[in-house]
């Protein structure tokens, strides 16, 4: 977790549920998550395994799974849940104010 | 005017490495088709109905079959028999252990980790190792030095296509390495992608399948009898015809070296029996484009983007003439490979280098 500045980094309406968005910021990339029960949550873009983002991914409850090598990470801690991933994935707070998402990086 | 081909060393262990990741080969950003986000959700979800159903039909039918060839047997009956009995172990079994090795097969993860366990031990296949091949083989799918899944080099190993019939190649490969790992070793190319935190997984994964095979052992000596390995261990030699039939039909006569699976991977259309027995890997194309679409959603990938790609073959048929005969072309000329045009509708294919021929030609 960080304790950086809030980026706003799209509109609640942005994501679909149970779906996950690219979001760029500098030199640097995020994946933005929207559960079914309307929780969101952040992490790195990219898979922690190989180089591919997990924007393209599928969202399956609490779950997101690589496009490319169908490893797991829990959306909300990182944890990598599924070979070939072994290693977490950094998350990072989320809040929500006014319709917009707001990361802290 | 002499043609003189520069051999190439396909071990991920050797010079081929380096160039491909200096090339930007290796990890690359692969050519995808435009399917929208929606459509693509749709293909990715995940059911457990239509494998559980697959199993419960596969299972049956080896139970059937398996029936039939113990009493066939000690007849020419028996022949037969167990050819269709091998046939339905080691097809299935290749075909099982690579889509819920995917983890897609099934929706609940436990399922397909059951299943990959026994589809492995099947087709003889060291289940941790060759997840991490598996995943090798679709991030650099058909980089030479990068892919360890390559079936076999140019100019082609008729040797090892025609041993593998029987397994005869594969199999015993398999067999040194559960050895190896037994006693806490790795090949050297296995080091190459195997992570360090997997190798006790491994390890012990080896001595499970040497249990199972001493036991199998071990109950043909108490039965005075092969018998009992004609039905666990055995078929994945005596079975393997289909395996090798349509293993050699994903990649071969294709492109190496490009970053766009429409070039190096083929998709044939096929009967409902073949498609049961491959689970769908007939649409390769469209599985190495978007690993995550279960097996079950393949057609619709496959209508969805086929105003992208060359048209699929039309059966299995054709495509073995195509691979056999572009495989007969790369024996004298390894830059061989087939060319297949594009639709109107389609997006150029994305080579990813200048196509390097491989071939230096001397006046």
């Amino acid at each position: 977790m960080s304790s950086g500045q809030w980026i706003e980094a799209c509109e609640v309406d942005d994501i679909e549920v149970e779906d996950v968005i690219r979001f760029d910021h500098e030199d640097r990339t995020f994946a933005i998550y929207r559960t079914e029960k309307g929780d969101f949550f952040a992490s790195d873009g990219y898979c922690t395994h190989e180089k591919f983002h997990l924007s393209n991914g599928l969202v399956m409850g609490n779950v997101i799974e690589c496009p490319k090598h169908n490893g797991r990470f829990d959306i909300a801690t990182g944890q990598a849940k599924r070979a070939p991933v072994c290693v977490d994935l950094k998350t990072y707070p989320v809040k929500i104010e006014a319709d917009k998402v707001y990361i802290q990086i | 005017m002499a043609i003189v081909v520069q051999k190439r060393d396909y071990s991920i262990t050797g010079p081929e490495n380096k160039r491909a990741q200096e090339k930007g080969l290796a990890t690359a950003e692969w050519y995808t088709s435009p399917i929208p986000r929606a459509k693509m959700k749709e293909l990715m979800k995940r059911r457990n109905g239509p494998a559980i159903r697959d199993t419960i039909i596969w299972f049956g039918g080896l139970a059937i079959l398996g029936y039939l060839a113990f009493l066939s047997w000690g007849t020419w009956w028996a022949i037969p028999a167990f050819l269709a009995y091998g046939i339905l172990y080691a097809t299935p079994g290749d075909s099982r252990w690579h889509e819920c090795g995917h983890g897609t097969a099934f929706k609940t993860p436990w399922m397909n980790e059951v299943i990959y366990q026994i589809a492995s031990f099947m087709v003889l296949r060291s289940a941790t190792p060759w997840r991490w091949s598996h995943a090798r083989h679709h991030t650099d799918t058909i980089i030479v030095g990068r892919d360890p899944e390559i079936i076999t080099e140019r100019p082609p190993v008729w040797r090892i296509l025609l041993m593998q019939i029987f397994h005869l190649y594969g199999g015993p490969v398999e067999i040194k390495r559960f050895i190896l790992h037994t006693f806490g070793k790795l090949e050297a190319q296995e080091k190459e992608y195997i992570p360090e935190s997997q190798h006790n997984k491994t390890f012990w994964e080896a001595r499970v399948y040497m249990l199972i095979i001493l036991a199998i052992i071990g109950a043909c000596v108490y039965a005075g009898s092969i018998l009992p390995a004609m039905f666990i261990f055995l078929p994945s030699f005596f079975g393997g015809i289909v395996v090798i039939t349509f293993g050699v039909t994903q990649h071969l006569g294709l492109y190496e070296d490009v970053l766009d699976h429409r070039l190096n991977s083929r998709t044939i259309y096929m009967n409902p029996i073949l498609r049961f027995l491959y689970w769908n890997m007939n649409y390769h194309t469209e599985h190495h484009m978007f690993p995550m679409v279960p097996y079950h959603a393949l057609a619709k990938l496959h209508a969805e983007m086929k105003d992208d790609c060359p048209a699929a073959r039309p059966g299995l048929w054709a495509a073995l003439k195509e691979v056999v005969t572009a495989l007969r072309k790369q024996k004298h000329d390894p830059a061989y490979v087939v060319v297949k045009p594009l639709p109107s509708t389609a997006r150029p294919y994305m080579y990813g280098i200048e196509h390097d021929l491989n071939i230096k030609v001397e006046a």
